[in-house]
């Protein structure tokens, strides 16, 4: 159950486009992922929404296909 | 979610005023992330309440729906979702994890 990074930040892409994401693969295993996400949309949205905002682009894949994935998200 | 799952977890969102659901317990974390949260509380020297999903597969899912979250650890603080591991960390951060914790009347080290 591994994710590939391409496959992460196009989904994320797919959902808010003009998102500037950086990921790492932080244990170089396909798993666990670091992403830090701007974009315009997030203004005037609580943390939580915001992270939700990017759980909901990945289609149910968080938690699942994905084990880790740490977010950071910042509004433009 | 079946009914006693719901209110198994509104009970221990009631009956503490700051909850952790976790994976494993304040003692003995089985995951990264929760023992990460445990830690900043532990530092902030907050009396708060491990709950640990490990131990039943219907809390492990409900909490999810629950709180419409697909993390583990979450943490609530008088009843409000605060957040995951991710929020929780940057809250501590920037401060803010203090500030809702003053604001909430929770007492912590100052």
């Amino acid at each position: 159950m591994a994710m590939d990074i391409k496959e992460v930040e196009t989904l994320i892409k797919e959902a808010l486009p003009d998102a500037i994401i950086e990921i790492q693969d932080l244990a170089g295993d396909s798993n666990h992922y670091s992403a830090t996400i701007t974009s315009s949309k997030f203004s005037g949205k609580s943390k939580i929404e915001q992270h939700k905002m990017v759980y909901n682009s990945l289609k149910g894949k968080m938690g699942n296909e994905l084990h880790a994935l740490a977010i950071k998200t910042k509004e433009q | 979610m079946d009914d006693s799952t719901k209110n198994l977890i509104q009970s221990h969102i009631d009956a503490n005023e700051v909850c952790l659901f976790m994976k494993g317990t304040p003692d003995a974390p089985q995951c990264g992330f929760s023992m990460a949260v445990s830690n900043m509380l532990k530092i902030l020297e907050v009396n708060y309440k491990g709950i640990n999903v490990l131990e039943s597969q219907p809390l492990r899912e409900g909490i999810k729906e629950f709180s419409d979250w697909p993390t583990i650890p979450q943490i609530y603080i008088k009843g409000e979702f605060v957040g995951g591991c991710d929020i929780v960390k940057e809250m501590y951060e920037n401060g803010e994890l203090k500030k809702i914790l003053g604001d909430k009347g929770i007492n912590f080290k100052k």
